[in-house]
């Protein structure tokens, strides 16, 4: 499928300084898609004509709202979970509606308070909600605008709006509630929106210090670890030790007697303790696991050769691209294998949530990244209309993607319904985090291309193997804790989806010029370990595999790996983040010193998203194949800016994320089971191996669309090191995680 | 007239003596050469090269904490000074770039440098003396293959007159009998090709034998163990301390792998020892733990049943419910302290290398003294970078020394059926203040940071 | 059973079995939010507290052997109205993505200031270590903490912790 073909928008009419900015938004296409479509679901059908997720949401007053008394609520459906949304959308808001952004209280994902966006994922927190703040904040200003015009009886456009008021040109001064109504606010939003011009900007495209960091580090209450409600209880699950494993005997008597136990909950397989002090529920826990027998479970796949076996398990093939013709004429062509194993979410905070029954309704406090969907696979669940589930969204650690949040709060929920009346705060073991959190999928993807007399790349085939990446609730069945129901939920069967933001297939297809293609997805239904979305989806291995590639085609060309990626880029804005990043890195082809080298990769993530370029030089011990990222240099153009402290941080944590995920991880397994239970057993980057600098340029793009930002750098990293690897040592690996072994290995003695 | 003769006759025969002595002891220098190329050499033999430089642990001692491999530069203290390692880079200022494969067998087999001055056993040439000519050539080969790194090593800190390396010949002369090895006839080939490596290359007793007053290992004591860096190497003879024998599957897996479940983890210099046994071959570290086996003997009937108890124990915990709980038995403050800090990990429920040993099954509570359970205990087992490894807290800060006491004397008590030790307070408090200095390796041999420079403790008994 | 404990400089009577890891003891007793369970097993660093100056796992440290010592927890450091110079550096630097991890890295880079004021890059990077961070965070811990040392050595009253 080819991208949308998008008109030329009226942006291009910018008045400079002073003006504002009509944009129209006739012409939305599918990318702003929402990211994670419950499995099964045709491709979603083009948005209707309001910006963002207005169009799920059309009321004014259900994004903004202002008392008589002037306090100002903004609502949104997306979470904060440490990418710094929060205050990106407060400066947003606080810019279209010309006030301080201290003067707005922000609510995050409630589903008694905020719209629906799905979930806080795919870096679309900015595109999708910040866009419809951003047009709702300005219509509302241009209403209390209006409103006072009417009232004094004076054009709009005399009028301006600041600091709350909205003021005439001699001075005076209505402010925002003594001008507000319902009626003026509970309107629909219009197509149309007055944006303020970028050099207009007070708070939008500043650094604006995060509003959350000073709790952070002072202690104060932010996280849901950190919640205490008035009579809460502690809770421990005891899962078994393998999935699918049915619970066959149980003696809880002993635990029942440990001090401060106030339930053993059993619900056909769903086991768990709570007591009255934390330290009690995990003694509790401990001696509950040696109470319980278990059935054999699922059995686990043989390890050995596991990812080169992907090739051959059932799969269903989906056309991800195709154009031109194959077999096209070629001088040289280039073929490999790549794969990436399951990896881990790895949240520092393991999964939590506090439930609490009461008067009929369930109340989840929860860091889910998406409250709505988890609510109703809870309601489904507990066999509940979905409005007697409450579920509000509260910082935990970071998720990274689907980790084990959904399913804490499935746990909580359900034995909130044992102790009606008081809060249960229901914690996960970092064991049982390693363990049952959905992974990052293992994929095996081949490169089959060819070059071209003038040294461009003529034909490029790409095939990936992968199963679904996102199993998020959806259904109760996604939950762990009704599949272990009695009248058990079953997890729903994965289907294929081809869809422009992508999924396992997500930046399948190159962004370079390349005049016959074909890109398939070979999906795989069957899940032996249970998977789902991680940071960047598809778009790790597949960049991986694609930037790897582009480089010994490079060689092939004999070509400079950068000269080479512009050679094949047309869109203006990438070549810029290739030159930016090639020039902040003082990229050449000087010799460096023995087992030093440098590499370069690129990628548009979901190819609708931001742009990023990375180079990076690596130093490689050849004694023990230890590798040391030395320096890196990124540039980044994520459109319009927010926050450009945030952009910098988001993209130093992915470049450091990915280079841990590359160098040190993966799951382990054995046929009892995961064997990687711990940060013993699955080790990832430490202080003594972060790279000496990261430096992040922004590109900036006043005025143009917002881009998500915060996965841009999960693709090229592990090509940029592949890559680095190959510069240094003259031998390419094509097998993540790049142990010192593996290297060694490779480099030989 | 007699006195006169008789003085001059002593002045004569000294000088005979000196001439003698100096005749004895001067070698010739060696031609500086140009090195191989990397492509004139067999890639097998640098493979094997590669092989026995692991087994000879070249480079825990010729590389400095964030060092380059084999640059030089760490610092020995020893009973006579500290000694700085060489750079045996195939540099040519600062390295070995212009040495001989002659040269590099003389400095092998006689410890002697290309210049002819004498090397200080530091350098274990009264192993490496054993080394065949053949393996030589593979190490020359390999070591001249490495990366060139421009180091000057800082000087030897020797007083007078240990820092004159012709009386080193003295030193030789009184303890040092030149190799190479020469196979013991109706031995089992393992046997010989074990006791080759261990005796030689991998030079354990250097380690694992007490040392007299000049720094020679002492024969009748072989393998009896010693105490390293402050680290207790154990007796790996009949007095190995360890609870269940070690036989030559445990050893040789314990020895590649640098953990064993029934007998815990490799950590202080053993860590970097275990970590560069991996990379040798299978057969030769099987070879050297059938050697050793020998060495230790066939355990007694008495310690077999000990060794069953043990097991016995160790089994009936991690089975038993979880948790002893405090004030329960009232054993005092070591038991609590023990059952809150450290039962959690090392009842065995999760074996080694992801959990705690069992203490049952654990050498060190049965070692002469304490040393190794406070250096642990302090210092935890760091993660190694980017492998999965054993990994164990750092209780310093935790436990003050009254607590640290307790619990050591608590331990032994429970876990050793040998006497209480006698030295604990003595230990323990001298550690904690920093007069025991502790290197700390990670799992993967490296050291961890902040970097301790290696010592050996002194004096030596 | 009752423990008496000292935190930030408050003497008090904690109902709690002597076994509690202090970890528990703080957040369930004490509502002391900034130590924070990440592994349980001391593997993390997000639990690390100060005891008596020194940088101390508080998940794998009992309550008992806390009798008559001092404990500092980030809460000690500073309050959101008057951030200590560790804290204002880290808002400074903004240093902080999920901020999860944050506390404990603040305490091991307090008892390592407090005990070498002028320590350098990479001495505070070889003694973070023990501290995860999933975020990827750390270029920017590394800058705070210098900053905080920086800070620290300007004021050298504001610097201390009890």
């Amino acid at each position: 499928m080819t991208r949308p073909d998008r008109k030329r928008p009226t942006r291009r009419s910018v008045i400079a300084g002073g003006g504002s900015i009509v944009v129209s938004f006739a012409l939305l296409s599918q990318a702003f898609a929402q990211e994670g479509e419950v499995q099964g679901a045709a491709p979603p059908q083009p948005k209707p004509k309001l910006p963002g997720s207005l169009a799920d949401d059309p009321l004014l007053d259900a994004w903004i709202r202002i008392d008589a008394d002037g306090a100002i609520s903004v609502f949104t459906g997306k979470a904060e979970l440490g990418q710094g949304v929060k205050t990106a959308i407060l400066q947003i808001a606080a810019e279209e509606l010309e006030v301080d952004p201290t003067a707005i209280r922000l609510v995050t994902a409630d589903t008694g308070q905020t719209p629906n966006e799905g979930y806080t994922a795919g870096s679309q927190s900015i595109q999708n909600s910040g866009t419809t703040i951003r047009h709702a904040a300005a219509q509302v200003r241009e209403l209390l605008i209006g409103q006072a015009a009417a009232r004094w009886q004076i054009p709009a456009d005399q009028l301006r709006a600041e600091n709350g008021k909205v003021i005439r040109s001699d001075g005076q001064a209505l402010d925002y509630g003594s001008l507000v109504s319902t009626e003026i606010m509970h309107v629909e939003a219009r197509p149309q929106s007055r944006l303020k011009a970028p050099g207009s900007f007070r708070i939008m495209g500043k650094p604006m210090k995060r509003v959350d960091i000073p709790a952070k580090v002072t202690g104060t209450p932010i996280y849901v670890q950190d919640m205490r409600l008035p009579g809460m209880v502690h809770a421990r699950v005891v899962r078994p030790p393998r999935p699918g494993a049915t619970l066959t005997a149980l003696d809880p008597s002993a635990v029942e007697r440990l001090p401060g136990v106030v339930a053993v909950v059993r619900n056909g397989s769903f086991l768990a303790v709570v007591a009255e002090r934390e330290f009690q529920a995990i003694q509790a826990m401990r001696l509950l696991e040696t109470a319980a027998q278990w059935s054999e479970g699922t059995k686990f796949p043989n390890p050995s050769e596991f990812i080169q076996s992907l090739k051959t398990r059932p799969a269903q093939q989906g056309v991800v691209a195709e154009r031109g013709q194959p077999g096209a004429a070629s001088a040289q062509s280039f073929q490999a294998t790549f794969t990436r194993p399951y990896q881990i979410h790895g949240s520092i905070g393991p999964s939590c949530a506090v439930a609490l029954l009461e008067s009929g309704t369930t109340r989840i406090w929860s860091h889910t990244q998406g409250v709505f969907p988890d609510r109703a696979a809870i309601a489904e669940m507990l066999g509940v209309p979905a409005e007697q589930v409450h579920v509000v969204h509260v910082e935990g650690s970071g998720c990274y993607g689907h980790n084990g949040a959904d399913d804490a709060a499935a746990d909580a929920a359900l034995i909130a319904q044992a102790v009606p009346g008081r809060p249960v705060r229901l914690q996960w073991m970092r064991e049982q985090e390693h363990v049952w959190e959905p992974y990052g999928p293992a994929m095996l993807t081949e490169v089959r291309a060819s070059l071209d007399q003038s040294g461009r790349i003529a034909e490029w085939n790409y095939d990936l193997w992968s199963n679904t990446h996102s199993t998020r609730p959806g259904p109760a069945g996604s939950l762990i804790a009704a599949q272990s129901l009695p009248a058990a939920f079953k997890a729903p069967p994965a289907k294929l989806s081809i869809s422009p933001s992508g999924n396992g297939d997500r930046n399948a297809v190159p962004l370079y010029t390349i005049p016959n293609m074909r890109v398939i997805w070979h999906f795989l239904p069957e899940m032996p370990l249970r998977v789902s979305a991680l940071r960047a989806l598809g778009a790790y291995a597949n960049v991986f595999a694609i930037e790897s590639a582009m480089d010994e085609l490079a060689l092939m060309a004999n070509a400079d790996p950068v000269e080479f990626r512009l050679r094949h880029m047309d869109d203006p804005r990438g070549r810029a983040v290739i030159e930016a990043a090639a020039d902040g890195f003082g990229w050449s082809r000087d010799r460096l010193p023995d087992g030093r080298g440098r590499g370069f990769a690129f990628a548009r993530y979901k190819n609708l998203a931001a742009y990023l370029a990375i180079a990076l030089e690596i130093e490689v011990e050849r004694e023990t194949g230890r590798c040391r990222i030395l320096r890196v240099v990124a540039a980044i153009d994520s459109g319009e800016i927010v926050n450009p402290d945030g952009i910098r941080n988001q993209t130093e944590g992915g470049i450091i994320q990915a280079a841990s995920w590359t160098l040190y991880e993966t799951v382990t397994f054995d046929e009892s089971g995961i064997t990687s239970t711990d940060w013993s057993s699955y080790p990832i980057m430490r202080f003594g191996s972060v790279p000496e600098s990261i430096d992040v340029k922004i590109v900036e793009r006043p005025g143009e669309p917002f881009l998500g930002t915060g996965e841009a750098a999960q693709g090229p990293t592990p090509a940029a090191i592949a890559n680095a690897i190959r510069h240094a040592t003259g031998r390419r690996l094509y097998d993540i995680p790049f142990r010192a072994e593996k290297v060694k290995a490779a480099i030989g003695v | 007239m007699t006195l006169l003769r008789i003085v001059l006759g002593l002045v004569f025969i000294l000088a005979i003596g000196t001439a003698a002595f100096i005749g004895y002891a001067w070698h010739s220098r060696l031609d500086p050469i140009d090195p191989p190329a990397k492509a004139s050499l067999d890639a097998k033999l640098l493979a094997r090269g590669a092989e026995l430089a692991a087994i000879g642990n070249c480079n825990v001692c010729h590389t400095a904490p964030n060092g380059e491999a084999f640059a030089g530069g760490l610092g020995i203290p020893t009973p006579f000074g500290t000694i700085y390692s060489t750079n045996i880079t195939p540099d040519l200022e600062t390295g070995i770039g212009r040495w001989s494969e002659e040269a590099f067998s003389r400095a092998m087999r006689k410890g002697v440098d290309r210049e002819g001055r004498h090397l200080y056993p530091a350098f274990p040439y009264d192993h490496f003396t054993l080394v065949s000519d053949e393996d030589n050539r593979a190490i020359y080969a390999f070591l001249m293959t490495r990366k060139s790194v421009s180091a000057k090593s800082p000087a030897n800190q020797l007083p007078f007159p240990f820092n004159v390396r012709m009386l080193l010949a003295g030193w030789k002369a009184l303890f040092f009998r030149e190799g190479p090895y020469l196979p013991e006839n109706g031995r089992p080939a393992e046997w010989n090709r074990g006791r080759y490596l261990a005796e030689g290359l991998g030079h354990c007793g250097a380690c694992h034998t007490p040392r007299n007053r000049l720094g020679a290992e002492i024969p009748d004591q072989h393998f009896a163990g010693a105490e390293i860096e402050n680290w207790t190497a154990y007796a790996i003879n009949s007095g190995s301390p360890a609870p269940l024998p070690w036989d030559v599957e445990s050893l040789a897996s314990y020895l590649r792998h640098g953990w064993h479940d029934r007998h815990g983890v490799s950590r202080g210099p053993m860590a970097p020892v275990t970590a560069n046994l991996g990379a040798a071959s299978e057969a030769d570290v099987k070879a050297i733990a059938a050697y050793v086996a020998e060495v230790m003997g066939r355990p007694s009937k008495e310690r077999l049943a000990q060794s069953e108890a043990a097991l016995a124990a160790a089994r009936q915990e991690r089975e038993a419910a979880p948790l002893r709980r405090t004030g329960e038995t009232g054993n005092g403050p070591g038991e609590a302290i023990f059952v809150s800090a450290c039962q959690g990990c090392h009842d065995g429920r999760r074996p080694p290398p992801f959990g705690g040993l069992n203490l049952h099954l654990s050498t060190a509570v049965n070692a002469p003294n304490a040393q190794n359970i406070i250096n642990v205990t302090l210092y935890g087992l760091p993660a190694a970078k980017g492998e999965p490894s054993a990994m164990m807290p750092a209780y310093r800060g935790v436990l003050n020394e009254n607590q640290l006491v307790a619990l050591l004397d608590y331990m032994r008590e429970r876990f050793s059926k040998q006497p209480a030790w006698t030295d604990t307070r003595e230990r323990v408090s001298s550690t904690l203040r920093g007069e025991r200095r502790v290197p700390v390796y990670r799992m993967d041999g490296t050291t961890h940071a902040p970097p301790e420079t290696s010592m050996r403790t002194a004096p030596w008994p | 059973m009752a423990v008496t404990l000292t935190v930030n400089g408050r003497t008090q009577q904690v109902e709690a079995d002597p076994e509690t890891p202090l970890l528990y003891v703080l957040r369930d007793h004490l509502e002391l939010n900034g130590a924070k369970y990440g592994c349980g097993i001391g593997q993390c660093g997000s639990c690390t507290v100060m005891v008596d100056g020194e940088a101390v796992l508080s998940c794998v440290t009992p309550v008992l052997l806390l009798e008559g010592r001092r404990v500092t927890t980030v809460e000690g450091l500073g309050t959101l109205e008057k951030p200590g110079p560790m804290q204002q550096a880290f808002i400074e630097e903004q240093a902080a993505q999920c901020g999860y991890c944050i506390p404990g890295m603040m305490m091991r880079a307090q008892a390592l200031l407090q005990a070498d004021p002028s320590a350098d890059e990479a001495t505070i990077r070889a003694h973070l270590e023990p501290n995860l961070c999933r975020c990827g965070t750390h270029m920017r811990i590394i800058k705070a903490v210098m900053r905080a040392g920086e800070i620290m050595r300007h004021n050298p009253q504001s610097g201390g912790a009890s």
